[in-house]
């Protein structure tokens, strides 16, 4: 039985050096960070491989690593859906939106959604939209990081939370996308060569053949866990849970925002492809990690330390390599986070202050200065919000939560984007209806979901019966942008196609030269 | 002057390509992670069965939609690094020097 709350000082070591490395870097990317363009794009100079890496670093995040091995471990077959759920998106991102985005904004998806529209009204509904997944999306990394400090050091879940916020605080108010775009390779780099250590050493108990373990697992567990059926038992919840994780990935403003740092169009293609394939092979290594974690740890030791399962990995690491290997795993795990929120938070305050504040309230009319001091003042707002919630969601399962995000995404910024890009007679009131239906609609339906109404409120019984409302919010949203549109046709929005038509192929006139 | 038409067809024939192309792997994938969840949704049971011990088949086609996605992309990126790149610098030039 492995111990835990225990002062680890390996682990402290570990974490204390990532974070020591990445301050390090944040120092010399603030030297770096001049201009806005700096601060959210990282000047818009970071290469195919270097943005590849850095988009794999901002999607794998506690969801992936810390959620899918503790949902596998539980569930075992069920977990895979979220690793194969998470991948599928990629195709969609590359095909629809990654170079149109890439050519026709600066900062942020609103920038493209925009475009064409009128500028004020769409912005503001699409920062709502954002700021909604990305609340989402920082409880869950907040939930994997108080677990995670718990587990190693016995500190109390609350002040785990607040270390979070402050160091990803300063990653984020000095360096900016540059530092956050060098944390993000690091981190990939280190979560990749960690989950495969993890998984190697996994696999050298069953002569490195995975068959031999999945077949363990089966005669621990009964075969049903290599069979769908114990976490996704309705098939309305898990075909919309299908739909939510695969457009849910288009809709992510803080990976979108990752295609205005490179180049060009082509650069944020090939970036794509460089992500997908090292985020397919870490989704592989899940596979082993939570069977692994399920035979080799134990559900119910797993479940000992954290309901939500969360712990299954980090757990596994302390049962195949010892103390000093558990600390090099929750330091990867812990840098995995922090890496993350920096990322979120960046496209938080890019949403606040470039779409909101200098596009709204200044009507595109502010210095650079005031820009980047109204950036980091809605940066220290969001770290403030995200601590706060970090502490309220206790308990839950990681992967879910992100899983709720997702469907967010799906709804609120995905239906938009497209209908923006690709359908002419789309207008500014179609823009605001189906953004805003989308974010409304999926967290009415999340706080009707059985997950509020039962599992926080302890109701008997749901208003809504499915956990994940995707199936029902994306479709809907794309109705109602194409209805509200077609009612009230907006003749400077279509006029305006042919000239975004000319852009998403050649790029912004002025992009020669920046 | 027809120089420009020239162009302007050919952009449009180019983005009309890469357009379908586009709306076929979004398909694909669709079709292929849609037909897997409806699988799980549906056919547990089959998903369940053992192909050798220790390998279901909803193992192995969870594996095989994540190579189907990493095909896909390699198959995008490859044609349009190939092709649309390369007419689109093209007709970019033309443009310029029409003007």
């Amino acid at each position: 039985m492995p111990q835990s709350g225990q002062p680890n000082l390996i682990a402290m070591s570990g974490f204390i050096l990532f974070i020591a490395l990445s301050l390090v870097i944040t120092w010399f990317a603030a030297r770096r960070t001049r201009s806005t363009r700096d601060f959210y794009a990282a000047g818009g100079s970071v290469t195919a491989l270097q943005n590849g890496l850095a988009l794999a670093g901002d999607y794998m995040s506690a969801a992936s690593f810390l959620g899918i091995a503790g949902l596998v471990a539980l569930s075992g077959f069920d977990g895979l859906i979220y690793s194969i759920g998470f991948l599928v998106g990629w195709p969609v991102v590359v095909c629809l939106i990654a170079e149109p985005l890439r050519n026709l904004g600066r900062f942020t998806f609103s920038d493209a959604v925009a475009f064409r529209l009128r500028q004020a009204p769409v912005r503001v509904a699409s920062a709502a939209g954002s700021l909604a997944v990305i609340a989402f999306y920082l409880i869950a990394q907040m939930v994997g990081a108080g677990n995670l400090i718990r587990l190693l050091f016995g500190l109390d879940y609350e002040i785990a939370v607040a270390i979070v916020g402050a160091v990803m605080l300063a990653y984020v108010l000095f360096g900016g996308m540059i530092a956050t775009t060098w944390v993000q390779i690091v981190k990939a780099v280190l979560l990749l060569s960690g989950a495969f250590m993890l998984a190697m050493m996994v696999l050298a108990r069953f002569s490195f053949n995975p068959l031999a373990l999945f077949s363990s697992a089966a005669a621990q567990y009964g075969p049903a866990v290599l069979a769908p059926g114990r976490l996704v038992s309705d098939p309305v919840d898990a075909i919309s849970l299908g739909l939510a994780l695969m457009f849910g990935t288009a809709g992510l403003p803080h990976i979108l925002m990752r295609f205005y740092t490179v180049p060009d169009g082509r650069t944020a293609r090939v970036s794509v492809a460089y992500a997908t394939a090292i985020i397919g092979a870490f989704y592989l290594l899940t596979f082993i990690l939570g069977f692994g974690a399920m035979v080799l740890v134990g559900q119910d030791a797993i479940r000992g330390v954290d309901a939500g399962g969360n712990m299954a990995a980090p757990l596994l690491a302390e049962v195949v390599g010892g103390q000093a290997f558990l600390g090099f795993i929750a330091a990867v795990a812990f840098a995995t986070i922090l890496a993350v929120v920096a990322g979120l938070t960046l496209a938080g305050a890019a949403a606040l202050s470039h779409d909101i504040y200098v596009n709204v309230f200044r009507h595109g009319h502010a210095t650079e200065k005031e820009q980047l001091l109204v950036a980091r003042y809605a940066t220290i707002v969001l770290a403030l919000v995200s601590i706060g919630l970090g502490i309220v969601f206790k308990g839950q399962n990681v992967a879910y939560m992100v899983g709720l995000a997702f469907a967010i995404a799906a709804s609120a910024n995905f239906p938009a984007l497209i209908l923006s890009m690709f359908w002419k007679p789309f207008t500014t009131r179609g823009a605001q209806a189906s953004i805003l239906f989308g974010t409304a609609a999926t967290l009415l339906l999340i706080y009707l979901s059985p997950t509020i109404q039962v599992d926080l409120l302890k109701h008997a019984s749901a208003y809504f019966p499915y956990r994940n409302p995707g199936l029902f919010t994306i479709p809907l949203s794309f109705i109602i942008g194409i209805i509200v549109s077609l009612a009230a046709p907006e003749p400077a929005a279509t006029a305006g196609f042919a000239k975004l038509e000319q852009q998403i192929h050649f790029g912004a006139p002025d992009d020669d030269a920046a | 002057m027809t120089r420009m038409n020239d162009s302007a067809s050919r952009l449009v024939t180019l983005s009309a390509a890469r357009w379908r192309l586009s709306i076929i792997i979004t398909a694909a994938m669709t079709l292929i992670y849609v037909g897997f969840i409806l699988l799980v949704a549906f056919n547990k049971e089959l998903l369940g069965t053992l192909l050798v011990p220790g390998l279901s088949l909803g193992i192995l086609l969870g594996v095989l939609v994540i190579v189907a996605a990493w095909a896909l992309i390699m198959v995008y990126v490859r044609w349009t690094n190939a092709n649309y790149d390369v007419a689109v610098a093209e007709i970019h030039r033309a443009h310029k020097e029409g003007r």
